[in-house]
């Protein structure tokens, strides 16, 4: 992947001195212009995907899609915190809102293509995100978050109230007709991250994201340099909710519904948890979150015995003292740290 | 941006790919281990029929592995966590005295927090294991969620830990159901309440879910519409506040309820004795199974004020049961309960209640049903055994299962009962109906359960 | 209009605890401007040591006193060696340490209490007042709550303005830079304001407990009502603490009573949307208007 997707708020300084190791660099060096290196770059990535989901099986290729879901949800929400510095405690509710879209979408028109229903979700939780961008343009931090929080709260009530109580909305996944059903539902999601990751690298290459790290860094320096903070931090939101709306909509695939009890607010904490451990604000930490918030829980689990009641507590307990401890040991998440320790091997090899 | 960075951006990253291949890699390795172990134990299937063998995925010469996914941890897991390891201390306790047909019974109940993404995670994670069957997974829509799944793999999803009126379906011919539904406890006590408190103001407090509404339409089949002056919804995330059910019992009040019923939780329960107690209304309480275990509630009643109201609150309660009180240790079942609790219980921190009846019978039921099913089960044939011999089983039960080819349900029936000096004791006729039927009257001897120091399978 | 003065007092006593809560978290924001997210976590441990503390037969006002003291020492213990590192460091790291203590700490309670729900007591009746021969939505714990919290809020409020700790605490949270050089050791003020809120957090604890029981889980909910309170108040100020707990509980109750308990969370969106709209950072902000 690029540099812009490996791209740290504070990138590690750069060697002074490059010298003889440069042959070495250019061995891996790509196009300079944005979108073709991209796109090369997307496309190597859907390569190991795919030779990745094939030589795993089916129960793998599953939860693989879903560090590919929270992959997509995580990268759009590093969007907001890393690019125009707000912060939303409530995305697992914008999930709701393209879960449910896309849900409610295929109950009622069947044939209705995969493809438009992921679009019609993604689409539809955008438009919440502009209702609750233009509030939040207003809002700063703490404010913000108590916001998004209680929204967080309110959404899965509301869709009980209004969608079959707690059992939701059924979900239907017709693979084509030799295709497993969870390589297929693996595809679908790896590419949909693709395609996100593909489009928010660009972005980031773009001068709207150079207007929100200005508001993010100074919003006066960039309103004086004709910014319009708002519609930066508007557009923003918009981005990010429709990431979490897509999110949504997969997991929805991923889960075989939309059930209100699928975004609970523990997973609004979980992802941004994720986002901050896999390093805020780079899309390679988006991947490092997904597999944080899906995998750990799993090996944790697996690792211990649930026979007791401290067993069955044990992996949570671990859980969240290894979020305390990376996020004390590596300020700049998981990415942050492999990047400094990638600088310590440079200097140390460079001898 | 140097080059250099660049291309250690570009290792960093095709580190983190291989980082989770690895990762999927070693959780895909305990599959290829069980196929291979499988194989193995599968060569010896060409022996003689009546040996226990490989028989279906799940299953070796000498182990039969269940699955199910539980709230350990969260927000449901009060009182259902104890579920799962009372049902593994009876299965514990049979592989102690010999196992199924030679057979030990590895019970693998994994936590799914009440979320159905965990659920549907979980589920998947044992059908990869394979488990022969999931067994008594918990909850309505967590099930709701995996039922298509495990039916379209042909997956037994058997004895689903909640009373939803859905478990009964012919699209899903793999699922079944096993307690008492709630439109069926609905009308059972619909029924007692429409015979016994004629003419009076009836109010209900129910949980605006699934549960509370099933039970609701099985209420207004029997009490006459004109009689409920009240009909009040809460949502579970209610009970986390620092007022509880306050505005709903002050409805209640307000309206001059003179019996309230409520299809509520435990700790729902108890939050509406208590706000009714606080407001001094004089109300007769009816409550569904699930929120009436007696020693759940002392529990959380028996501290307030004192400990001097507390046990006052919970007199005279009615509830109804499909199962005997967990109280009753003259009940031959219930002392063999406690005996298995004592030996074969890890979870010393939970008291045995209502919860570790509910798992020690349910497991008795699968044992029978094992046992039944012949020394080499097929996931199909095990479901076609329950079908065709579930309702001989000996179970604790007050009525017999009624499942056949075309119900799925399990108990169909309850007895009433009334909450005296600290014991829930069950008295007068019992009731079985199904969900639109007439209600009949059971007139059957109760089973008698194995021995606890040597049964047979 | 008896349900009206029902709903009325209820909404008072929610608010009360929510009061409690908010006002920890205000302590907390003002002297390292974190958002603590264990704050209802780090109460409900100190309602389980509480109830440890009772099975020992100490009695109830024993226990009460025990669990302040442990919120008191929890709440310093988590500032000096899992926040400190953070103090300094971009405003979210700190809130993810809060979350993996949130985590933990509710593993924690689960793996050794276990997950069952289980009762606690009250120091005083939890029956209603009777009005007119019915009984009100008002007992001798609610009152007790009330005062409690007003209690609290008082001695707070002149611990602040009348001693030199107070004075040293409000330096230390409003200009540390000048605090620090003039002697104030402000990083041992900002400990100090960890353990009075997680003291506060611990009082609320003991007053949610009797009343939706004790279980690992049983503050979540009131944590999130308790951050629509500190924020409708403005964070920075304890007084806008009880005033936020006083408004957010009173519309939380109508909401919950005449429309019924699933609008209660989007109730709270609204109250949260309507207040900031006017006023961006709170009731009690001192803070100017952003313009955007």
């Amino acid at each position: 992947m690029a540099s812009e997707l490996g791209t740290m708020e504070q990138p590690a300084p750069a060697p002074p001195e490059q010298g003889g190791r440069r042959r070495l660099s250019e061995l891996v060096r790509l196009p300079r212009q944005p979108l073709l290196r991209h796109g090369l770059l997307t496309v190597a990535g859907g390569v190991l995907c795919y030779a990745l989901s094939i030589s795993v099986g089916s129960l793998t290729n599953a939860n693989i899609a879903t560090v590919a879901v929270y992959t997509v949800v995580i990268a759009g929400l590093s969007l907001l915190v890393g690019g125009t510095g707000q912060v939303s405690l409530g995305h697992a509710a914008l999930m709701a809102i393209g879960a449910y879209s896309y849900a409610d979408l295929e109950v009622h028109n069947p044939h209705v293509p995969l493809v438009a229903g992921l679009l019609f979700a993604t689409a539809l939780t955008g438009v919440a995100g502009l209702v609750i961008g233009v509030a939040a343009a207003r809002l700063r931090g703490p404010y913000l978050a108590g916001v998004t929080l209680a929204l967080g709260l309110a959404v899965p009530q509301l869709a009980d109230h209004y969608f079959n109580s707690d059992q939701g909305i059924p979900v239907q996944l017709t693979p084509p007709s030799s295709i497993e059903i969870n390589h297929w539902l693996d595809w679908i999601c790896l590419l949909s991250a693709l395609v996100v990751l593909f489009l928010l690298a660009n972005l980031r290459s773009s001068r709207w994201y150079r207007a929100f790290a200005a508001v993010r860094e100074d919003e006066i320096a960039a309103s004086l340099s004709g910014i319009s903070v708002a519609r930066a931090q508007v557009l923003g939101f918009v981005l990010s909710a429709a990431c979490a709306g897509l999110g949504g909509a997969l997991l929805a695939l991923v889960n075989l519904g939309a059930t209100s009890g699928a975004f609970p607010i523990s997973l609004s904490i979980s992802l941004i948890a994720g986002m901050v451990v896999g390093g805020t604000g780079t899309l390679i930490g988006a991947v490092w979150g997904g597999i944080l918030v899906v995998y750990v829980p799993l090996w944790l689990s697996s690792a211990t015995s649930n026979q007791t009641n401290f067993g069955a507590n044990l992996p949570n307990m671990i859980f969240g003292a290894l979020i305390v401890l990376v996020v004390l040991l590596a300020p700049q998440g998981i990415q942050g740290g492999l990047n400094r320790l990638a600088a310590r091997a440079r200097r140390v090899l460079r001898w | 941006m140097s080059r250099w960075s660049r291309s250690l951006r570009i290792i960093g990253s095709l580190a983190a790919a291989a980082l989770l291949a690895a990762a999927c890699g070693t959780a895909s390795t305990g599959t290829s281990g069980t196929s291979g172990a499988s194989t193995t134990s599968g060569s010896s299937s060409s022996t003689t029929s009546a040996k226990p063998t490989a028989s279906a995925p799940g299953i070796t010469a000498n182990q039969i592995v269940l699955g199910s996914t539980q709230p350990l941890t969260g927000p449901a897991a009060p009182g259902y966590s104890e579920i799962a390891p009372a049902s593994n201390a009876v299965f514990q306790w049979a592989n102690a005295h010999g196992g199924i047909y030679g057979r030990k019974i590895v019970y693998n109940y994994l936590d799914d927090a009440y979320n159905p993404t965990e659920t549907v995670q979980k589920t998947r994670q044992l059908l990869a294991e394979p488990v022969f069957a999931d067994f008594d997974p918990l909850g309505t829509p967590t099930q709701l969620q995996v039922q298509g799944l495990l039916n379209s793999q042909k997956v037994p999803q058997l004895f689903v830990a909640s009373g939803c009126a859905c478990w009964s379906n012919p699209a899903y011919p793999y699922t079944t159901g096993w307690q008492t539904n709630y439109v069926i406890e609905g009308k059972v006590l619909g029924k007692y309440v429409e015979s016994h408190f004629k003419g009076k103001k009836i109010a209900y407090v129910y949980q605006d879910d699934e549960f509370g509404q099933d039970g609701v339409k099985g209420l207004d089949q029997e009490i006459p519409a004109s009689q409920v002056v009240a009909r009040q919804p809460y949502s579970i995330a209610q009970l986390l506040q620092a007022t509880g059910l306050g505005d709903q019992m002050s409805k209640v009040q307000a309206a001059g309820a003179q019996v309230v019923v409520l299809f509520t939780i435990p700790a729902a329960t108890a939050e509406a004795l208590l706000g009714g107690a606080k407001l001094g209304l004089k109300a007769q309480y009816v409550v569904s199974n699930v929120g009436s275990d007696v020693i759940t509630l002392s529990g959380l009643v028996s501290v307030i004020s004192g400990g001097k109201a507390g046990a006052a609150l919970l007199n005279g309660i009615i509830s109804d049961d499909y199962l005997p009180s967990p109280a009753d240790l003259s009940n031959p079942w219930i002392s063999l309960f406690h005996q298995i609790y004592e030996k074969y219980d890890n979870t010393s921190k939970n008291k045995f209640d209502g919860n570790t009846e509910y798992g020690m019978a349910v497991a008795f039921t699968m044992l029978d049903l094992l046992q039944a099913a012949g020394p080499n089960p097929t996931r199909a044939s095990l479901v076609a055994t329950l079908a065709a011999k579930g309702p001989t089983f000996n179970t604790p039960g007050l009525v017999p299962l009624s499942y056949s080819s075309s119900d799925h349900y399990g108990f169909e029936g309850a007895q009433i009962g009334v909450i005296t000096g600290g014991k829930f004791v069950l008295s007068g006729p019992i009731y079985q109906t199904t969900n639109s039927g007439p209600i009949t009257t059971y007139t059957g001897s109760p089973s008698t359960p194995p021995s606890f120091t040597n049964p047979t399978f | 209009m008896r349900l009206f003065v029902n709903y009325t007092l209820n909404g008072i006593t929610e608010g009360m605890i929510g009061a409690a809560v908010a006002l920890g978290l205000v302590l907390v924001w003002r002297s390292t401007r974190v958002l603590n997210f264990a704050q209802g976590a780090m109460a409900m441990i100190t309602t389980y040591i509480a109830d440890a503390a009772l099975e020992h037969q100490v009695g109830y006002w024993a226990a009460f006193v025990v669990a302040l003291a442990a919120g008191f020492v929890i709440g310093g213990l988590v500032e000096r060696v899992v926040i400190r590192p953070v103090e300094n460091r971009n405003a979210l790291d700190a809130v993810i340490v809060a979350i993996g203590v949130l985590i933990f700490i509710e593993a924690l309670a689960g793996g050794i209490w276990g997950s069952s729900q289980r009762g606690f007591p009250s120091p005083f009746s939890q029956i209603g007042f009777r009005v007119g021969g019915q009984g009100i939505e008002l007992d001798p714990f609610d009152v007790f709550t009330i005062a409690a919290v007003l209690g609290l809020m008082l001695l707070l409020l002149l611990g602040f303005r009348k001693t030199s700790v107070g004075l040293r605490m409000r330096a230390a949270a409003f200009a540390p830079e000048v605090a620090g050089l003039l002697g104030v050791r402000v990083k041992r003020m900002f400990t100090l304001g960890w353990a009075l809120a997680a003291a506060a957090g611990s009082l609320a604890g003991l007053f949610v407990a009797p009343r939706v029981f004790l279980s690992p889980s049983n503050m979540d909910t009131v944590l999130i009502y308790g951050f629509t309170a500190a924020i409708i108040g403005g964070l920075e100020s304890p007084l806008g603490a009880l005033v936020g707990g006083l408004v957010s509980g009173l519309a939380l109750s109508y909401v919950g009573g005449y429309l019924g308990s699933s609008f209660q969370p989007i109730g709270a969106v609204g109250l949260l949307v309507v207040v900031l709209m006017v006023r961006p950072a709170g009731l009690f902000s001192s803070a100017e208007q952003r313009r955007v």
